[in-house]
């Protein structure tokens, strides 16, 4: 049996061979609809990953709580416009919720930065310590400011890479430099290591930190003190996200005064939410590519019942002669889907390399990131087997059930 | 002991559209072991359907064959290709050899379906080669061999799996005389020699005259069975 099968791979490929341009065109159909999973996949997984890692930028297992909206005369404002987070808030949700790691807050406006003769309009963030924590934030050089320049609203201030290079000389350290943010001084004491883009695609490292009541007293000249534009915590397991989350909007419920049938003036978002959202729209794409792609496969699969029926039809007399010969029914069966398989695993590796390669010119061309998975070629390679499989056994049986007699005398 | 083959008032009858087509009607017969038997007949007589059940390519639609005491006409398709490769060695008209494949795979054809190892497929099919006088034309192709030629390497091919019964279906309608005189030797020195049985189909006489055994068809009955020379089947089988 070892034999037969050696040796009908042997002969599928020699007649294949022979029929080198029929050969080529039939196996075209599956090696594009191979080589087309394969690329997409490879794309769709390198985008899912990029996502991933700019969600993981905001830091880890957080949750962000924006403020309502405003509304006036029934027009409302934008998301965060209405005053209803404070600092006092945030320190009692810490205090409440024992899932809650650790609580932060921010304020943010665009305003001038001045450093010698260099001027730059950037986002100034007002925020408290725990922040950067929260928010995964690491330092190039210096360090953050403390609890104590909090409390005494210190005119220290963090930056930026963007700030950095737009600032400041190549080479020049900003650490130690002092800057003017609306004409006042502030010391740079930390300089923030880069993050990218965020997931929105805004430039997450085109920011200045400087301590929330430093912010609120000396800079933004708030009219409402201790009103917050964002909320954040974060808890020790991802899976503890949902459950502090409904216990926040418990415990703020509260502190509002909120009526059960009154909406929640705020918002809360979960880092798991936003991956959800994101990935959501990356596994659309991946499905619709995938999609196509099988279609591919299916036509290449009839490309390939078709030539075999065309390979019966020509081969009808041969047939004849290998029945008289002593051929079982399985004998012809099998040589005729060895052939048909021989024809789809050849174009599922040429796929293969020409789908790997195609991912590779991607990320070289248009700088896409991609990724190659063992998973999705080992599957190509078994799908395009059992797309073989599947389109060579009607022609196959077609063969076998063949009258050795009327196939013998065809002409 | 049984003979080789039993026909006991066998009837092969097609339908042709609304008509029945009675291609064999009662036919009878019995062939020794180590027979050489020529059939002849015109066109329409049933000398090919004969022919085809005696190879076990068809079965009969009334009565019974037996094949070395096996009752061929209840045997499955699979059944029949089973006996077909350990027991018959076909020869055709028109050589039907694989094209496009050298004269030692087209002799190993049969061995390949036994399940045999390469090594010993190559090694018979070189053998019956070499029988037939194609001894250093392993790799030919078809096309690259006379009409001689070729038939002797379907001869090869029926030979290669040592069968009992060779049925050669107007072997020499395709050749000149000189070839024509070749195989005919060949089949000849196979049936005097290693005691195979033969049986021919031919329309030309002196063809027919190097058997031993002469049986004429006329619309699916045999009008006469001869002995034209007192052969070797004399012979061992019958005693």
């Amino acid at each position: 049996m070892a034999a037969f099968v050696w040796l009908t791979i042997m002969t599928a490929l020699r007649i294949l061979g022979r029929n080198r341009m029929r050969a080529g065109l039939t196996m075209l159909g599956i090696v594009i609809g191979v080589a087309a999973v394969i690329a997409m996949v490879s794309i769709g997984e390198g985008a899912k990953r990029a996502v991933q890692a700019q969600i993981a930028t905001m830091g880890t297992n957080v949750i962000v709580i924006f403020p309502g909206v405003t509304s006036a005369s029934g027009v409302r404002g934008s998301q965060g416009s209405a005053i209803t987070l404070t600092v006092s808030d945030a320190l009692e949700l810490k205090k409440r919720i024992p899932l809650l790691v650790d609580t932060g807050w921010s304020r943010r406006d665009v305003m001038q930065i001045v450093y010698g003769n260099r001027n730059w309009n950037g986002p100034i963030n007002g925020i408290s310590p725990s922040y950067l924590t929260i928010r995964d934030w690491s330092f190039t050089s210096g360090g953050p400011f403390t609890q104590t320049d909090l409390d005494s609203a210190a005119r220290v201030a963090l930056v930026g890479q963007t700030i950095v290079e737009n600032l400041f000389d190549s080479g020049e350290e900003p650490v130690g430099a002092v800057i003017r943010i609306k004409n006042v001084p502030f010391r740079v004491i930390g300089v923030l290591a880069p993050k990218g883009q965020s997931s929105q695609g805004s430039d997450q490292d085109d920011v200045i930190f400087i301590p929330f009541s430093t912010a609120e007293r000396k800079v933004f000249g708030t009219s409402f003190i201790g009103s917050v534009a964002a909320m954040f915590g974060s808890t020790d397991q991802v899976d503890d996200l949902p459950m502090a989350a409904e216990q926040i909007r418990e415990v703020l419920r509260a502190r509002h005064r909120l009526q059960a049938e009154q909406n929640d003036d705020f918002t809360i978002r979960t880092q798991v939410d936003i991956g959800k959202v994101q990935e959501g729209t990356s596994e659309t794409l991946t499905m619709m590519l995938f999609a196509i792609a099988s279609v591919s496969l299916l036509v290449g699969g009839i490309g390939i019942m078709n030539i075999l029926l065309v390979s019966v039809t020509e081969r009808t007399r041969e047939i004849g002669v290998r029945m008289a010969v002593g051929a079982k029914r399985y004998h012809i069966v099998m040589q005729f889907l060895i052939e048909a398989m021989t024809l789809s695993l050849v174009g599922g590796v040429l796929g293969i390399v020409l789908g790997v390669a195609g991912a590779k010119l991607t990320t070289l061309i248009a700088g896409w990131p991609t990724i190659i998975s063992g998973n999705v070629i080992v599957i190509s390679f078994f799908f395009s087997l059992v797309v073989g499989l599947f389109f060579g056994l009607y022609p196959a049986n077609k063969a076998a059930r063949l009258n050795p007699i009327e196939a013998l005398r065809y002409e | 002991m049984a003979s080789l083959i039993e026909c006991d008032d066998v009837w092969k009858i097609y339908r042709v559209g609304d008509v029945d087509v009675q291609a064999l009607r009662g036919l009878s017969l019995t062939i020794e072991q180590g027979e050489f038997v020529a059939i002849m007949g015109s066109s329409g007589s049933g000398k090919s359907t004969l022919m085809n059940m005696l190879g076990c390519l068809d079965q009969p639609t009334k009565g019974h064959y037996r094949l070395n005491g096996v009752e061929v006409g209840r045997l499955t398709p699979d059944e029949l290709a089973g006996i077909r490769n350990q027991q018959i060695g076909f020869v055709f008209q028109s050589f039907n050899l694989i094209p496009r494949t050298s004269a030692l795979e087209n002799a190993q054809l049969p061995l390949f379906y036994r399940g045999l190892s390469l090594k010993e497929q190559r090694a018979k099919a070189a053998e019956a080669l070499a029988r037939v006088g194609l001894h250093g034309r392993e790799d030919h192709y078809p096309t690259q061999l006379s009409g001689g030629q070729q038939q002797r390497v379907a001869i090869a091919r029926a030979l290669v799996t040592s069968p009992s019964l060779l049925l050669a279906d107007e072997p020499t309608g395709n050749l000149d005389t000189q070839s024509s005189q070749e195989i005919m030797r060949i089949l000849e020195t196979l049936n005097r020699d290693e005691g195979i049985t033969i049986i021919l189909v031919t329309h030309e006489v002196d063809v027919a005259a190097y058997a031993a055994r002469e049986i004429v068809i006329k619309d699916g009955q045999i009008l006469s069975d001869r002995k034209t020379k007192a052969g070797p089947i004399a012979s061992p089988v019958e005693v």
